[in-house]
């Protein structure tokens, strides 16, 4: 067998570990090991390429290539270690958007390599895709980042003429493409190159925070495509098929995504969402009377209680109250109250968000119900315990046909006997629609940071 | 040539229709690992990129591909640490309760 189809056979192994990881990742007791199975597979991949041959010799430059690996590592293991678990989309984003880049710049290094042996036109086609899809989702990443990052606004960024502007944009890089194409000018290259960066940005600026985890798994979807372009480009079987695999079911993942938040992804990502509410910090006129009361109240309610269902949101996350939470539930469970979680499939920022948040406070796996689930739980529920979610509890969405949520399915939290609603504040919530829910008769407030308040709570049930 | 682009086009047809399959039975808590774990996957573009820094001969090519593998490296070690760092937290709980340290 010879050296080079001993080197695809090792790439086939390691497209077979892809698919078997992408498998894996179904059912979460085989997820880690799935992931860690892909891992094998790529070192499987990069030690073999190590011995291949381009352009009839072996490769160039490989103490570059190694110490270009070593600065990689050195940056990118403690930042993927140590980085909160609240901040886990944003790290995605920025780890995708530089695979996105990788992407392009190999077919840049490509194209520069062969351009002056006139490749044929669908290798130059193939080129310019990587490049265009790639770039698009490293600028799209890094903005999607700074917004989750709160390095920026993370509303809507609307300006006039915007959807005129990005078509243009569109329709430029389209016609870049075909000029490129047709007179064959190399140096056209670094203008698509610009144009792709600039489309990125602008098509991400108008997305606001809430929908960002949606957008970052359709730019995964578009860096998957822009591997798959290179590896036509490069002539990799193994590129294609992984790069593949992720563009396809990126894709789907992100329909799944924006149907749990009852939209289309069209209208994410095209609607500017939120700009017609942007009324923000207690823009309703009137005051409206709500039930508020202290932690020690809510011991008392908690205490007399046989049945608990806690639906956490993004809120708890932020005030880092899920290890108090979990403690608050054994104080409860110590007693004889069933204590389970209900989790909206986008509770949190990302679909599963919650869960890792959860599952890192040791809360067990079998507590956490899905929504339908959840739902048929509550109604036989003695409080509803939120805390720190709001959106995906509100009655507007399944009630008020104006709504910008209407037909996202939530939570229903009205259901159970009382309410109890952990806020930081009468704010509205990352969508920034008002919530009926606090306003029912069976609703309690309770105002106050998310772990302060569950520190509180822990103390006054241990007291009863 | 036709015949390894059509040979590749196989490929692509057949990966979309793989990736489509094994996607659709991943219960919805699991998707932001498998979002994490497609990212690492991606990062199979280091390959791309050593192969174009191997056959890099000037200097502008030597910088890009050196960027390439610099970034790819990115994506995949910081990928599927990313998702291990997820997913370990989805292990059977063995005893009833232990705080192990708030790590944030």
């Amino acid at each position: 067998m010879s050296r080079d189809t001993l080197i695809n056979l090792l790439y086939l192994v390691a497209a077979t570990t892809f698919i078997l990881a992408l498998k894996g990742l179904g059912s979460p007791k085989r997820a880690r090991g799935g992931n860690v199975v892909a891992a094998i597979g790529m070192v499987i991949a990069i030690v073999a390429t190590f011995f291949k041959q381009v352009d009839g010799h072996s490769l160039h430059h490989v103490p570059l290539m190694l110490v270009a690996m070593a600065i990689g590592v050195i940056i990118a293991v403690p930042t993927a270690r140590f980085v909160k678990m609240t901040a886990m989309p944003q790290l995605v984003a920025i780890f995708n958007g530089v695979g996105g880049g990788a992407a392009s710049l190999v077919s840049i290094t490509e194209f520069s390599h062969i351009h002056s042996t006139h490749p044929a036109t669908y290798v130059v086609l193939e080129v310019l895709l990587g490049v265009l899809i790639g770039t698009v989702s490293f600028s799209g990443s890094a903005i999607a980042f700074a917004k989750l990052q709160e390095l920026m606004t993370g509303r809507p960024v609307t300006y006039a003429g915007q959807q005129v502007i990005n078509a243009v944009l569109g329709v430029a890089g389209v016609g870049l493409i075909v000029a490129i194409l047709v007179s064959s000018t190399s140096a056209l290259l670094w203008v698509l190159l610009a144009l792709a960066f600039v489309l990125g940005i602008a098509f991400v600026l108008p997305i606001g925070g809430a929908d960002v985890p949606v957008l970052i798994s359709l730019l995964n979807s578009f860096t998957g495509l822009a591997v798959a372009a290179s590896g036509f480009t490069i002539g990799s079987n193994l590129l294609i098929v992984a790069g593949t695999l992720v563009g396809a079911s990126g894709i789907l993942l992100t329909r799944l995504m924006s149907k749990a938040m009852g939209r289309s992804l069209a209208n994410i990502l095209f609607s500017a969402f939120g700009s017609a509410t942007t009324g923000g910090a207690g823009a309703s006129g009137e005051q409206r009377p709500v039930r508020s009361g202290s932690p020690e109240d809510i011991g008392v309610l908690l205490g007399l209680a046989s049945r608990v269902v806690v639906v956490p949101g993004y809120g708890l996350a932020v005030a880092q109250g899920q290890h108090v939470l979990r403690e608050l539930a054994e104080v409860l469970e110590a007693k004889g109250i069933e204590v389970i979680y209900a989790i909206h499939p986008v509770a949190g920022r990302m679909p599963g968000h919650m869960n890792v948040l959860l599952a890192e406070a040791n809360v067990p796996y079998e507590q956490l119900k899905e929504m339908d689930e959840a739902n048929t739980e509550l109604t036989t529920a003695d409080v509803a315990l939120v805390v720190g979610a709001n959106d995906t509890v509100n009655p507007a969405a399944s009630e008020d046909k104006s709504s910008p949520i209407y037909g996202m399915p939530i939570i229903h939290a009205d259901l159970a006997e009382n309410v109890v609603f952990m806020k930081r504040s009468m704010r509205p919530g990352f969508a920034g629609i008002e919530n009926e829910l606090l306003y029912n008769s069976k609703t309690t407030l309770v105002f106050g940071d998310a772990k302060d308040t569950l520190t509180k709570l822990v103390a006054a049930v241990k007291a009863n | 040539m036709g015949n390894v682009l059509l040979q590749y086009a196989t490929v692509l047809v057949l990966s979309i229709f793989v990736g489509i399959e094994v996607i659709a039975r991943v219960p919805s808590i699991l998707h932001t690992p498998l979002m994490s774990g497609s990212n690492a996957i991606h990062g199979v573009i280091l390959v791309g990129a050593m192969l174009v820094l191997g056959a890099a001969t000037t200097t502008l090519e030597t910088v890009l591909g050196f960027l390439a593998v610099l970034l790819a490296t990115l994506n995949v070690v910081g990928g599927f640490v990313v998702t291990d760092r997820m997913l370990e937290m989805f292990k059977p709980k063995k005893s009833p309760s232990k705080p192990q340290g708030d790590r944030s």
